[in-house]
């Protein structure tokens, strides 16, 4: 393949490197060096992931952690510009301001479908195993280029623009890491197996309605333990929806695990551990409560979760 | 060993978790922590426990790369004004208000997902500079002094738009990959599903949390309203 997933990482990890030295030249931060080891030690993370050695990028993540943790990430100061200069240059760019915004997601689109078999003397063009990202990644180059092209700035005030709004997401940033980490270890030292047992000693499933209802919170309950859908999917089929729905109460196994994979999402908007979609865009929105986007969601999961249990218990025989 | 018996030690990871969320302890901290505990419960040596999470932070880089690749060039057009454009062109549209703009955003993000288009929309590329300005734009065109209370609650129901149209919007599409695992675990318990089926099964569902989300969506306009008219009632009096 010609463009590879690891040549956007080195281009994150130099990103990461100049928004470092910026933190520690940022005078108006008051903890601008432990900021500034907080974004190195991430670029490190992108620039030689691959070489070191594991428990050392364990100790990586323990220290990166201890630092955004105890508030070692703050916010500087990155000159922006008033609101009356922001609002006289949209008058006069207009809607062309919006062509670098929708390059990224067109060129990802188009990356990974129409582009995703296309060689180039006899080199496949994109990452077969990351075509998304990878296409994401030609995206994001290309939107840097068009903007500096089109407002006249350079690179170097992209990526000062950059630092703004990664010293906003500050430690949400690697949250998700730190859980994926988790779910990893959990996996590892069978934690499903732990709450598949908990779950089927001790309710009773005899009747129909409890059975449904004790998969779909299940479902969702272990979602929002793990963070992740995925995770829950297998323990709870496993533990309750094959034995117990489908082998007791003979449900159909396509509606069983369409319903039941949408009661572990019911989940995922409830839960701070699913940091990528409720932590980082709390951040992201400057929102004062890191957890304003679960509290909100939980209003529409809640009744979901109730529709789902409706949904399987008269669907499941269909 | 007994097939029966089963290590109910890791669940104390589980309750180090659920402590430090109602502590309010620092999410980091409270991860970190958990997953200490979760290794020495389990008998993992200190060694194996840090090239464990090591090895799992190295392999899971390219999350983030979704997120902070575009940063550069969203941040860059924030400084030549995006979010004050997309005001100025909502404002332009006389019955546009937040209730109903996010109800049209929700429809389309849901659409496009179960096309499988999920790359369309997403927090850094479309909510941040695009949906959530508009948004509050709306709001801000009606009520001028809309408070920050409203600004706040607004954009975290942008985000949660975004997420509730992408979750229930690609577990419809028959590629997803949700839906490849689900026939594959299915498959090791011996029971074969067309992966067609599995996706028609999720419609009913995504249908239902189009029509939750949207009537709370529409009721988000009535609640600005009620808000903003007992602001104004504080402040005459």
């Amino acid at each position: 393949m010609i463009i590879k997933l690891d040549f956007f990482f080195y281009v994150l990890g130099a990103m990461l490197l100049l928004v470092a030295l910026m933190a520690l030249a940022d005078k108006h931060n008051p903890k601008r060096y432990s900021s500034a080891l907080f974004w190195a030690l991430y670029a490190l993370a992108y620039l030689a992931g691959d070489q070191l050695p594991p428990v050392v990028s364990g100790m990586l993540v323990v220290v990166m952690a201890l630092i955004a943790g105890f508030g070692g990430v703050t916010l500087g100061r990155y000159g922006e510009r008033t609101a009356e200069e922001r609002k006289s240059s949209a008058q006069r760019l207009g809607h062309r301001l919006l062509i670098p915004a929708l390059i990224i997601p067109l060129t990802t689109m188009i990356g990974s479908t129409l582009l995703k078999d296309v060689h180039l003397g006899g080199l496949l063009l994109l990452d077969p195993k990351n075509t998304t990202l990878v296409s994401l990644g030609c995206g994001a180059v290309f939107a840097v280029i068009a903007a500096c092209w089109m407002t006249r700035s350079t690179p170097v005030q992209a990526v000062r623009e950059a630092r703004r709004l990664t010293d906003y997401l500050g430690w949400a940033v690697v949250l998700p890491h730190m859980l994926a980490v988790l779910g990893l270890l959990f996996t590892e030292v069978g934690m499903g197996k732990a709450v598949a047992h908990l779950v089927t000693s001790y309710i009773n499933l005899d009747v129909r309605l409890v059975a449904v209802a004790v998969y779909c919170v299940g479902m969702a309950l272990f979602t929002i333990i793990m963070g992740n859908g995925f995770a829950a999917f297998p323990v709870i089929a496993g533990g309750v929806g094959i034995p117990v729905l489908v082998g007791v109460y003979h449900a159909n196994p396509a509606v069983m695990a369409a319903i039941g994979m949408f009661s572990a999402y019911c989940g995922t908007l409830m839960t701070p551990m699913a940091a990528n979609f409720n932590i980082v865009p709390a951040a992201l929105l400057e929102l004062p409560d890191k957890n304003a986007v679960v509290k909100i969601q939980v209003g529409t999961a809640l009744p979901l979760l109730l529709a789902n249990i409706a949904l399987l218990y008269f669907l499941m025989n269909m | 060993m007994d097939h029966n018996v089963v290590n109910l030690w890791p669940l104390l990871g589980v309750a180090v978790i659920i402590l430090g969320f109602a502590l309010r302890a620092h999410p980091v901290l409270v991860v970190i922590a958990a997953c200490a505990v979760t290794g020495i419960a389990s008998a993992m040596p200190v060694e194996k426990l840090l090239a464990t999470m090591g090895t799992a932070f190295i392999k899971t880089r390219n999350l983030p790369l979704i997120l902070l690749l575009p940063l550069a060039a969203i941040g860059l057009l924030e400084r030549f004004g995006l979010k004050e454009h997309a005001q100025a062109s909502i404002a332009r549209i006389k019955s546009a208000t937040t209730g109903r703009l996010l109800i049209v955003y929700l429809a389309l993000r849901e659409i496009t997902a179960a096309f499988g288009l999920t790359s369309l929309g997403g927090h850094i590329c479309m909510v941040r500079p695009l949906v959530a300005p508009m948004a509050e734009g709306a709001a801000e065109t009606r009520y001028p002094a809309l408070t920050d209370e409203l600004r706040h609650r607004i954009r975290a129901m942008s985000a949660a738009t975004d997420n509730v149209g992408l979750f229930f919007g690609e577990d419809v599409f028959v590629a997803f990959g949700a839906i490849v695992l689900m026939q594959t675990i299915l498959r090791g318990e011996g029971l074969e599903v067309e992966p067609l089926h599995i996706a028609m099964w999720g419609i009913p569902t995504a249908v239902t949390a189009f029509i939750i989300h949207s009537w709370r969506l529409h009721r988000l306009d009535a609640q600005i309203a009620r808000a903003m008219l007992k602001q104004t009632q504080k402040e005459t009096a």
